[in-house]
């Protein structure tokens, strides 16, 4: 789904944080800016207001380097998350290849999370997108408060599996990241699948790494 | 159908974009001319080599070209083919090419818009013919990557973000 470029021999991959407004999108990419080794990453952009919030996006570049000849880029964005700035979080999906969904625990937010949620599957359709079939990865964000809502709720409200018609896929597929949970599996007789989730602490960058492990690999696996 | 479109550029495809762009660039005087994706990925720069981030420049590119695809519908317009931006010393302007990826010419006190404007037109129906080419062949004959790629870049993803 990514741009291959023969003549420059690059392949850029581009991942979208997606979510509601203050659920840790930007926070995400600080924490993978001040991180990832400086020759490895590009400048941070942030199109944000003077009270931080961001307005149209931030974006990062990221080099994985050379490849079998190919140089590999991930180009990190974010949406912002507040509700009236659709107009400009649509615009950011375009020719995206991977989203991750950073949702906030905290139990107050769930409203906001599910309309995040609703209005990420309306855009994507709006470009022809389908969220099922590109790399999905859902972060549960803010799990050190006190106030955050059991795994078990949050995935039942916002990852709650779509149904798998392809008889081919209809087998049990362990979740590689939680023990004895499956992204595939048989449920009141009807395939589901879920998007991957991860655990974060996003300001001290717990769980930051593995869900951009996991959605670059994942976005990786389409270009074969 | 799933995610994005893909499409793929070869080095013919990169010959022919930068012979288009060379000779645009002799006929107008403008510094340098790049083309952007419309996802904001850079696909090819001639003449003068950019001294800014080329990477960032293009994503900026490619969100200020489709915030103003936006504000043209709102005011009724399918599109708004082209924009210019307009500094003291630096000037750019910005020219769809089938709706898919953006002209970016950069230009001095050297030349005029009206040159620059000018002369896009013939660059802009040459390169719609190229990419709308490259557009319609794509998904079928694309290499894609050797097999190995896959494995290698799982671990320089390891490497990278801590394994």
């Amino acid at each position: 789904m990514s741009m291959i470029n023969y003549a420059s021999r690059e392949i850029n991959c581009k991942l979208v944080y997606y979510g509601p407004g203050l659920g840790g999108k930007t926070t995400n990419l600080e924490f993978v800016y001040n991180k990832v080794a400086p020759a490895a990453r590009g400048k941070m952009i942030s199109l944000a207001t003077e009270t931080e919030r961001t307005l149209f996006f931030d974006f990062l570049p990221v080099d994985l380097g050379t490849i079998r000849g190919f140089k590999v880029k991930f180009h990190l964005y974010t949406v912002p998350g507040q509700v009236y700035y659709n107009a400009s979080r649509k615009l950011i999906l375009k020719g995206v290849d991977g989203v991750v969904f950073v949702a906030d625990s905290q139990i107050e937010r769930m409203d906001a999370n599910i309309e995040a949620m609703q209005n990420l599957y309306e855009n994507m359709v709006q470009h022809g997108y389908d969220l099922t079939k590109i790399p999905f990865t859902i972060q549960y964000n803010k799990r050190d408060l006190p106030n955050a809502a059991p795994i078990a709720e949050l995935q039942a409200a916002l990852n709650p599996g779509w149904p798998l018609e392809d008889p081919a896929k209809q087998r049990p597929v362990p979740d590689p990241y939680h023990e004895s949970e499956f992204l595939v599996a048989q449920q009141d007789g009807q395939w589901i699948e879920r998007a991957p989730y991860f655990e974060a602490v996003a300001l001290t960058g717990e769980g930051v790494f593995d869900t951009l492990k996991a959605i670059s690999k994942n976005v990786v696996k389409t270009l074969g | 159908m799933s995610g994005a479109s893909s499409w793929s550029f070869r080095e013919d495809d990169a010959r022919r974009i930068q012979a288009i762009l060379s000779g645009f660039l002799g006929e107008s005087n403008a510094r340098t001319a790049l083309i952007v994706d419309r996802t904001g990925q850079m696909v090819a720069t001639a003449g003068e080599s950019p001294a800014f981030d080329a990477t960032a420049f293009a994503s900026l590119t490619a969100a200020d070209f489709s915030a103003n695809d936006q504000l043209a519908r709102m005011l009724g317009e399918p599109e708004f083919g082209a924009l210019f931006h307009q500094g003291e010393r630096e000037s750019m302007y910005l020219a769809d090419v089938a709706r898919r990826v953006i002209l970016v010419v950069l230009f001095d006190n050297r030349t005029t818009l009206g040159m620059v404007k000018l002369r896009v037109k013939g660059a802009v129906s040459q390169l719609t013919r190229v990419f709308t080419d490259m557009f319609s062949r794509d998904g079928t004959s694309a290499p894609g990557v050797e097999s190995e790629f896959l494995g290698e870049a799982e671990d320089e993803i390891d490497k990278l973000f801590g394994a």
